[in-house]
């Protein structure tokens, strides 16, 4: 084969392994992604879906019951709130008032969280804004 | 007043940043004296923004609250030490910090390139000069982030630094990430300076080679740092989450990895030039696009800052850094077109390439799903993550992937290796590859996770390969010096900085990540609650819970606990707590508010070259709580002089009412009542060791995870030796020609040779091929020398005196 068609072969070879390899990537981060809810589109929803939960936790509602926490998330902007049950360790910024992530799905009601997927995000941890 | 002054050297400093980019573009042409100011102009520029950093940081030292981000970041309680950490906490700050960095970066490579490369450093600083008047008008402009606004009346004390924050590392680790995407600044700037001049030789990347590896030295270390401080201080036990900001710091550099390798096949053999300048403006762009993922809030994140102002600013700097680049290099491809191709698929360029590949494919990856919420909501309508099973599925194989490359590419010779060659080099590390593979499979668990065991397999080759190359050099030397073997090992290192510092840093790159493989496959994680006196057991340890702690100090409540572990006859104690930080900058609050601040946990943690032994725990603290809130009605009762209160209360009902009456009074009123808070807030505290309540503890067991700091320091230590300048009396003090670096690099490349042929990398036949067409080379460029000057000495001549000195 002369030099000028062996590149040319390489590079479709090569093109289109990583064309493939892109369609992969692609196609399983629309499936094993989980949608973003908040709490008054998730009361909405049919039971057995996995979701990731954002809001805001209610102040006052953290209560402990057992290695269980539980505690309300509403959404962002205040309004409906859900009831959520998470068993574990929580991160040093979780609070009332914080806003979270976390995955889990809907049982009877309640939002049941899985281990190690609660994020809180913390818009304070930096700056001071909200109570200036 | 300071912070008028403030103020107003920030606004010179702005000035100074555009006008250097004014008085750069008039001198393009060669007009001295044009270039000369610009240079001036950086100098002002750098002297101002140094000012504007002094005075901040002795507003923060000095507890001057009518700085607004004093006021906000610090307080009085805020220990010293991060006083000045302080301000790269705030956004105002991190901006100056950039700019100000910046301009030490900009002087800094005006100075490397003093003498040199005359055409192209008026573009270079014009380029350098815009982002720093970009930063700086940022903060003039930008709304609400002057670093110099001021409060008043001035507040009595600040709210105080977050206690998160409040780690050895956080000191050190955003400097180092700013610092990291600042420098990639500077290649950047000359290689648009390149790019418009159309001198797309390798001059450019020789004289911003050194500020691209310290960027990514300094990146690699900032983001080693947030890992420690995670796994340190964040009380989950993780080093890694796949956060977007992590993420973030994660892309440049890898791509800054990726340039840093092609850069050298563009240096030797003159070839990826269009590659070469793709990769750096994806380097800066990813380095502003973390700068901006940080500020604007646009992904969820624990790092992200609430709104913000700066962030369409950033964005539509990126947008114009991107556009232009990308219109200017497409008008350029006729020059950045190399007349050679790869010779062989068995060379160190070739390795090269696939590493670049894979180092690209990785950040493309971790772009895509960093990204995805905003994908996803484009298309569906919908916003969805994606977590770390999905990014881990992906980077794991390249990782590994990327760990046999550190291994081949230093066993390979540039040009091309023939099989007698490769066979020679390949058998130890194959042989040793090999033997761990069937021997880890057999002696341990690890064949359940054939991942980590491929990984183990893949960098037990690295290791073994890059150690062979070590040996192989040191021999040679002695074999041609003598003396003793480590002394033979120093003198091929300090001799070939570049070549050694390199795979030093490979070596550290695979050793962490053995470190992350086993940590991450083989670690034990578990929650449990014990009550006091009771024990579990974790991974073949006895973990007793044998009783709880109380700590108090002037910022926080500490409820912790002494824990046993035991195995076999070994037994140590750890002390893991969860301290509550009080909230700054309220006063006349309840006993129940000293709780509301902050918690964070102090892990208890033994490290240990075999595993580290990790634990937080969480307090139940509710019962204290419960006290509390009673307590603060019986105090409410008691300062309103309610009947039926203790006689003391008379004495704090009397204060209360003469300072209603008199505000004079009411600091004294206030302060005795808080000392009334505090001691009964530390009673209450004290209740916690004999209320018996259970606690929930995280138990982690961490294969070789030290293995990963250590890898990383080794890295950073590799890094340091290939950024050292090579002394001795090569380094001509006159400005060098492009022939004379021409001539220089091809004399290097047949010093190379001649180490790899010592060092048995390269058989006979290989070298003496090589050795040939290198020399061949050299002669051509010493003619063209020779004919331009027209009074050199015949080529030979020059040949035989400088070859022969192989780099041993």
């Amino acid at each position: 084969m002369d030099p000028q068609r062996k590149r040319k072969v390489r590079l479709v070879v090569a093109l289109g392994a990583a064309v493939l390899l892109a369609g992969a990537l692609v196609y399983t981060s629309f499936s094993a992604s989980t949608e973003a809810k908040q709490p008054s589109q998730l009361l909405s929803v049919a039971p057995g879906g996995s979701y990731d939960l954002t809001g805001r936790v209610v102040e006052g509602s953290i209560r402990r019951d057992g290695e269980r926490i539980r505690f309300r998330v509403a959404d962002r902007d205040g309004g409906e709130s859900i009831p959520v049950a998470y068993s574990g360790v929580v991160p040093d910024p979780f609070r009332g008032g914080r806003e979270i992530i976390l995955t889990g799905e809907v049982e009877r009601g309640v939002f049941a969280g899985q281990r190690d997927t609660l994020v809180t995000k913390c818009p304070s941890k930096f700056t001071a804004a909200h109570d200036s | 007043m300071t912070a008028s002054l403030g103020s107003a050297a920030l606004a010179l400093a702005f000035l100074s940043a555009v006008f250097a980019v004014v008085a750069a573009l008039a001198g393009r042409h060669g007009d001295r004296r044009w270039v000369d100011a610009s240079r001036y102009a950086v100098y002002a520029l750098f002297a101002l923004l140094t000012f504007c950093v002094v005075t901040i940081e002795v507003a923060f030292a000095g507890d001057d609250f009518s700085f607004a981000l004093v006021q906000q970041h610090s307080s009085i309680d805020t220990p010293g030490f991060y006083k000045l950490a302080a301000m790269w906490s705030s956004q105002e700050g991190s901006l100056l910090l950039w700019a100000w960095v910046l301009s030490i970066a900009t002087l800094a490579a005006l100075y490397a390139t003093r003498d040199k490369l005359r055409e192209l450093v008026p573009y270079a600083t014009a380029v350098m000069a815009a982002v720093a008047a970009f930063f700086t008008g940022l903060m003039l402009f930008g709304g609400g982030v002057n670093p110099f606004s001021t409060l008043s009346p001035v507040p009595a004390d600040g709210v105080g630094l977050n206690p998160l924050l409040q780690h050895p590392s956080m000191m050190i680790h955003p400097p180092m990430l700013y610092s990291g995407y600042v420098a990639f600044t500077v290649p950047f700037a000359f290689a648009i300076g390149a790019l418009i001049t159309r001198r797309l030789d390798a001059s450019w990347i020789r004289a911003t080679r050194r500020f691209a590896l310290i960027a990514w030295a300094l990146l690699g270390f900032g983001l080693l740092l947030g890992a420690r401080w995670s796994y340190t201080e964040l009380g989950w036990g993780g080093y890694w989450a796949w956060d977007p900001v992590e993420n973030a710091a994660l892309m440049p550099w890898l791509i800054g990895t990726a340039f840093l390798h092609s850069i050298m096949v563009q240096e030797k053999r003159g070839m990826l030039k269009a590659w070469n300048a793709c990769l750096i403006v994806a380097t800066f762009s990813l380095a502003l696009l973390g700068t901006f993922l940080v500020r604007s809030g646009v992904l969820q994140s624990i790092h992200a800052f609430g709104d913000s102002t700066v962030g369409p600013y950033i964005l539509g700097l990126i947008a114009v850094v991107t556009i232009g680049s990308a219109a200017l290099i497409v008008s350029r491809l006729e020059d950045l077109r190399s007349p050679k191709r790869i010779d062989s698929l068995a060379s160190r360029e070739a390795v090269f390439l696939v590493n670049n590949l894979l180092l690209v494919a990785l950040c493309a990856t971790i772009f895509w799903g960093t990204f995805f919420p905003l994908i996803s909501e484009l298309f569906t309508g919908e916003t969805a993550s994606l977590a770390a099973p999905w990014f881990d599925r992906y980077t794991t194989p390249l990782a590994i992937l990327l760990v046999l490359f550190t291994g081949i590419g230093p066993l390979l010779a540039w040009r091309r290796v023939s099989w007698a060659s490769a066979k020679r080099v390949f058998l130890a590390p194959a042989l040793v590859a090999a033997a761990v593979g069937v021997g880890l499979a057999l002696a341990t668990d690890a064949a359940g996770e054939p991942w980590a065991l491929a990984l183990f397999v893949f960098a037990a080759f690295a290791l073994t390969g890059l150690t062979q190359e070590f040996w192989r050099g040191a021999a040679a030397r002695r074999s041609l010096a003598g003396g003793s073997m480590p002394a033979a090992l120093v003198a091929i290192v300090s001799r070939n900085r570049r070549r050694y510092g390199g795979y030093i840093v490979h070596i550290g790159v695979a050793v962490l990540l053995i470190g992350i493989a086993a940590s991450s496959s083989f670690q034990t994680n578990r929650d449990v609650t014990l009550s006091p006196g009771q024990s579990a057991v974790v991974d073949g340890r006895t973990v007793t819970y044998e009783r709880p702690t109380v700590s108090f100090d002037e910022e926080a409540f500490g409820f912790g606990a002494v824990l046993g572990v035991e195995r076999g006859g070994e037994r140590f104690t750890l002390r893991p707590s969860r301290r509550f930080f009080r909230p700054g900058g309220v006063e006349g609050g309840t006993i129940a508010s000293f709780f509301d601040g902050e918690a964070t946990s102090e892990v208890g943690l033994k490290a240990g070259l075999g595993s580290d032994f990790w634990t937080a725990v969480q307090p139940d603290v509710s019962v204290v709580q419960r006290r509390v809130r009673a307590a603060d009605r019986g105090f409410r009762a008691c300062v309103g002089g309610a009947p039926g209160t203790p006689p003391q209360c008379r004495a704090v009902s009397r204060l209360m009412r003469a300072a209603a009456a008199d505000p004079s009074l009411r600091p004294v009123a206030l302060a005795q009542i808080e000392a009334l808070q505090t001691a009964t807030a530390k009673r209450l505290a004290n209740g916690y060791l004999t209320d018996e309540r259970p606690a929930t503890f995280r138990v982690i067991v961490d294969p070789l995870v030290t293995w990963m700091w250590i890898g990383g320091l080794i890295a950073l230590a590799g890094a340091l030796i290939a950024i050292w300048p090579a002394r001795g009396p090569r380094r001509s003090p006159v400005a060098a020609s492009e022939l004379e670096a021409l001539k220089e690099v091809k004399y290097r490349e047949i010093r190379d040779a001649e180490l790899d042929h010592a060092a048995g990398k390269l058989s006979d036949e290989d070298f003496a091929l090589l050795d040939a067409e290198l020399r061949n080379e050299a002669v051509e460029i010493l003619d063209r020398a020779n004919g331009k000057r027209a009074n050199g000495q015949p080529a030979a001549d020059r040949r035989g005196e400088e070859a022969g000195s192989p780099g041993l």
